[in-house]
């Protein structure tokens, strides 16, 4: 199937999604990575306040080239996702809804999605142009001085993501492998 | 003797490192379209066709192919008649980095301390291999490193017992494990014999074998088709989503070892094969 979805990105907008889906979203989203990741989760530790409201937050796993003069953005595909397992449990329990991403997630990461209906997408890795010319505007909201790895508000048109695991259990990696070598025999 | 500046060395590097970052070799896009065109199941054939879209659009060179620009991965072969002058080639080097990542919009990449991990803010140093060759010219390959695939590489030091089976099924057994974090469609470096330094050096420079360029050894020329074909059977397709392309590319380097060893490594680069290189 294939949906258009606008923010705000409550779980109620992904919960008929399933896994190998694709999805164009537009809205707002907030890019992190493995330092901003490492960072958020010490701030909840020492009781301190998230840079954004996690609350129906999708975060988009990507540390973007410096923008071109007159750009947003410069290049901007994910990175591998599973550098983020250890620290995205504690945000989707705290009501963040959506990863962007790419590659394989640790059972805690899917049990998390399972748990607090959210979704994992994948964006195209490797194709970095493509997806920084669906963003519309970008802006530092903390931690500058982590360069790619600052925290930033996207206004994103048309983003387009497949759905890896969706909130009913379904992994694509899985399906998508097997119904292809099934297709094969 | 002849003499050469360093500066030289430092212009070709910025050169390269902006050139890379937005341009593919011929090699690479005629694989990469042919994977398209004969893919059999729609939704790889789909993510292919994005991959070719976002290789026109990195043309126009304002979006880097990719946004991990990489770490610089430099070889030298340096003719041993040549004297280099102007000061030390690895600061011309390094200045060449600083210079393709600044002026050219690339990410700054490189951690000072693995451990300590404060970025450099300049993607420097480069990580350096020189070589003495004979004749009076220097080579300067350039060639950008990502980490998504530089993370799922591994090395293994076999049992000779485990002969070229068990190489193989370690180089297929490496790239299933990978799945769909090194963004597939990958290409595949590997190194066997050597030692454990060497056999890791190998595979690095067997991803910057164009890939029409066939082993000029019949034996790892099968044994390259063996393994592309065994990876793409894997059904992992690009992105890990499922399909027959999983791989690009496989290319073999081999030394001879010692009569206890069989090292072998496999280094994976994604669909985004960098590199280019100049003769000075």
């Amino acid at each position: 199937m294939e949906y258009r979805i606008n923010g705000p990105f409550t779980k109620e907008k992904f919960e008929d999604l399933k896994a190998g889906d694709t999805v164009l979203l537009t809205g707002t989203v907030y890019t992190a990575r493995d330092a901003a990741h490492k960072r958020m989760v010490e701030m909840l530790e020492k009781g301190e306040t998230l840079p954004f409201d996690i609350k129906n937050a999708v975060i988009y796993y990507v540390g973007p080239t410096p923008e071109k003069p007159g750009n947003p953005i410069g290049s901007a595909g994910p990175t591998t996702s599973y550098r983020m397992d250890a620290y995205a449990p504690t945000l989707l329990d705290l009501g963040e809804t959506g990863m962007i991403g790419k590659g394989q997630r640790s059972q805690e990461v899917k049990e998390a999605v399972l748990r607090n209906g959210a979704v994992y997408f994948a964006a195209i890795g490797g194709a970095g142009a493509l997806m920084a010319q669906r963003v519309e505007t970008a802006e530092i909201i903390a931690f500058d001085d982590l360069g790619a790895e600052a925290v930033r508000r996207l206004q994103v048109k048309d983003f387009p993501v497949t759905v890896v695991l969706d909130s009913h259990g379904g992994d694509l990696y899985q399906e998508g492998r097997a119904a292809y070598l099934e297709s094969r025999k | 003797m002849r003499t050469l500046d360093v500066k030289e060395i430092t212009a070709a590097v910025e050169k390269m490192a902006k050139q890379t970052n937005h341009f593919l070799s011929n090699d690479v896009k005629r694989a990469i379209s042919g994977r398209t065109e004969k893919e059999p199941w729609p939704v790889a054939k789909g993510v292919l066709e994005k991959i070719e879209e976002n290789i026109t659009i990195a043309e126009e060179g304002v979006l880097p192919l990719c946004q991990d620009t990489g770490m610089a991965c430099v070889f030298l072969e340096i003719g041993q008649d040549v004297h280099l002058t102007g000061g030390s080639v690895t600061d011309a080097v390094n200045e060449g980095v600083r210079r393709g990542y600044g002026e050219g919009f690339l990410r700054k990449s490189v951690v000072r301390d693995p451990l300590r991990r404060v970025n450099t803010k300049d993607n420097t140093p480069a990580h350096i291999h020189y070589e003495i060759v004979s004749g009076d010219k220097v080579k300067v390959v350039f060639a950008p490193k990502g980490f998504g695939s530089e993370n799922m590489s591994q090395i293994k030091m076999l049992p000779p017992s485990a002969g070229a089976e068990g190489v193989k099924d370690f180089v297929v057994k490496v790239c299933e494990e990978a799945g769909a974090n090194p963004c597939p469609p990958i290409v595949v470096g590997v190194g066997i014999g050597g030692t454990f330094d060497k056999v890791a050096l190998m595979a690095k420079e067997a991803l910057l074998i164009p890939f029409d360029e066939e082993n000029s050894d019949p034996y790892y020329a099968e044994m390259e088709e063996e393994l592309l074909t065994r990876i793409n059977a894997l059904g992992i397709g690009p992105q890990g989503f499922g399909g027959e392309t999983t791989a690009l590319s496989v290319k073999i380097k081999t030394a001879p070892t010692h009569i206890a060893g069989l090292p072998v490594a496999v280094n994976i680069n994604c669909h985004v094969s960098r590199h280019a290189e100049m003769v000075l």
